[in-house]
């Protein structure tokens, strides 16, 4: 489990910290000449701290993860069941959803979580990045990270960290469900993977949208 | 340490009672009715796609009949909890090796899953198994750094690490050069000598089914044609036997008994 783990979060690191320096640099770029003629600059910090940490953080991770892992947990277990490797388990008595499903599941639930504080941060650099080079915002480095500081409370963090527990467990189950369903050899394998990607995501969506309302209501 | 189950040593009965089961439109068994006795050699032969295979899953528990049952030993093969009272094996048409395990780890896996081992008793059992099938040296090699002939010979070391009672085998000779496939026929014949492991094998491979076979039965369109011995089958005069048995036949085999 450590293993997978390891290779979850090694895998899509670097992937990780290009998206999300490069999302928050852009909301910076965004937001911040609007905000500046508008007089609000000191809000820009608090408004790519929460963009970040609520929303785009998991939400990015999530699509992330969901097409590097979920793709990846879909086509080797749906590659086991095309050729009778599952099978084979049953005949030794080993139930595969405890050797198969419960490890990756678990080290997504483990690792994507991780991966979103890790987005997080780099993507509050982003944003200070931009503040810092562009000459359109007029805000100081002190100024953004006062004003995320100001903005941002430990419970936005942890609201987040929840969605993306929730979206590693969409992935972990739809992936592990695709691949376990599949029919037929390597085609019946690309389908089960496409599945697993598209399913994921939509439900991502769908989930981010209402735990967001639940969440706005605590 | 011993062993999870409860289970005796030697054979089991497998009795089949009106199995039926159908995939959509398409019948593949149609009232299958046969009983393997313990520690018999019992081949199921017949052309692809007449249901052989689908048989063979029904017996270990893979498939849910749509009607009728298998039992073994008394006990239906479905029911929670069989394989504590019968340690039954399958060796797989195409192997069904873990590709991402080595070989040694294939073979060690059930007894480490189900921790029936110290890990020095696993070793020295995965090397005898390796040993039996002459894979010794491919023992830290992957599944997909061997030919299809040692991946089925890796097939059959790690059924064989479950000390099986019931050992199925699925066209166990397919891919393998005549030497080797005469060598995994002996191999099925001293088990069952050795420790009457009840054994039923699929195969189109009529040299390996009238060398081995106590008793054959014949499966056409998911129906029985006929079950008998060796030369019971050789005699009988039904036209759908005799076709099947002449076509493309190489030389007369001779049975178990006869050599």
């Amino acid at each position: 489990m450590f293993d997978q783990i390891f290779e979850i979060g090694n895998a899509s690191l670097f992937m990780a910290c290009l998206l999300s320096l490069f999302i928050g640099g852009v909301l910076a770029l965004q937001t911040g000449p609007v905000m500046s003629d508008r007089g609000v600059t000191s809000f820009i910090g608090g408004m790519v701290g929460l963009a970040m940490c609520k929303e785009l953080g998991p939400v990015m991770m999530a699509v992330l993860i969901a097409g590097r892992i979920g793709s990846a947990i879909a086509a080797e277990i749906g590659s086991m069941r095309a050729y009778q490797e599952i099978d084979a388990l049953r005949t030794m008595n080993i139930n595969p959803i405890h050797y198969l499903v419960l490890p990756r599941l678990i080290a997504i639930c483990v690792a994507l979580p991780l991966l979103v504080v890790f987005s997080t941060l780099i993507g509050w650099m982003g944003g200070a990045l931009v503040v810092v080079i562009n000459p359109a915002i007029n805000l100081s480095y002190t100024g953004y990270i006062n004003s995320l500081g100001d903005m941002v409370a430990l419970g936005d963090i942890l609201n987040g960290l929840i969605k993306s527990i929730v979206f590693a467990l969409t992935i972990g189950l739809v992936s592990c469900h695709q691949g376990m369903e599949t029919i037929g050899g390597p085609r019946g394998v690309g389908r089960s993977v496409t599945k697993a990607v598209v399913n994921s995501i939509a439900l991502i969506l769908v989930f981010d949208y209402f735990l967001t309302r639940i969440m706005i209501n605590l | 340490m011993t062993r999870e189950n409860d289970s005796k040593d030697g054979g089991v009965c497998v009795a089949i009672n009106g199995l039926c089961r159908s995939f959509g439109d398409q019948e593949v068994l149609r009232d299958v009715n046969l009983t393997v006795h313990p520690g018999e050699i019992f081949v199921i032969m017949g052309p692809s796609g007449s249901g052989k295979s689908v048989l063979l899953k029904h017996v270990i528990g893979l498939e849910a009949p749509d009607a009728g049952e298998v039992r073994i030993d008394g006990k239906p093969a479905i029911a929670e909890g069989v394989r504590d009272h019968c340690r039954m094996a399958m060796v797989f048409q195409g192997g069904a090796l873990f590709n991402s395990l080595t070989l040694a780890e294939n073979l060690g896996l059930y007894l480490r899953e189900h921790q029936l081992k110290p890990e020095p008793d696993i070793e020295r059992i995965i090397d005898e198994k390796l040993a039996l099938v002459n894979l010794t040296e491919a023992r830290d090699k992957l599944p997909a750094e061997l030919s299809g002939g040692m991946r089925k010979r890796a097939a059959i070391a790690r059924a064989l690490v479950i000390e099986p009672q019931l050992l199925l085998y699925d066209e166990p000779t397919s891919e393998l050069d005549p030497l080797m496939a005469a060598t995994v026929g002996r191999e099925i014949v001293n088990l069952q000598r050795r420790h009457s492991v009840t054994s039923i094998v699929v195969s189109h491979d009529r040299d390996l089914a009238f060398g081995i076979a106590h008793r054959i039965a014949l499966i056409r369109d998911g129906r029985i044609l006929c079950i008998g011995r060796p030369a019971e089958i050789r005699a009988n005069g039904n036209l759908e036997v005799t076709e099947f048995l002449s076509a493309n036949f190489k030389h007369e085999p001779k049975s178990i008994e006869e050599k």
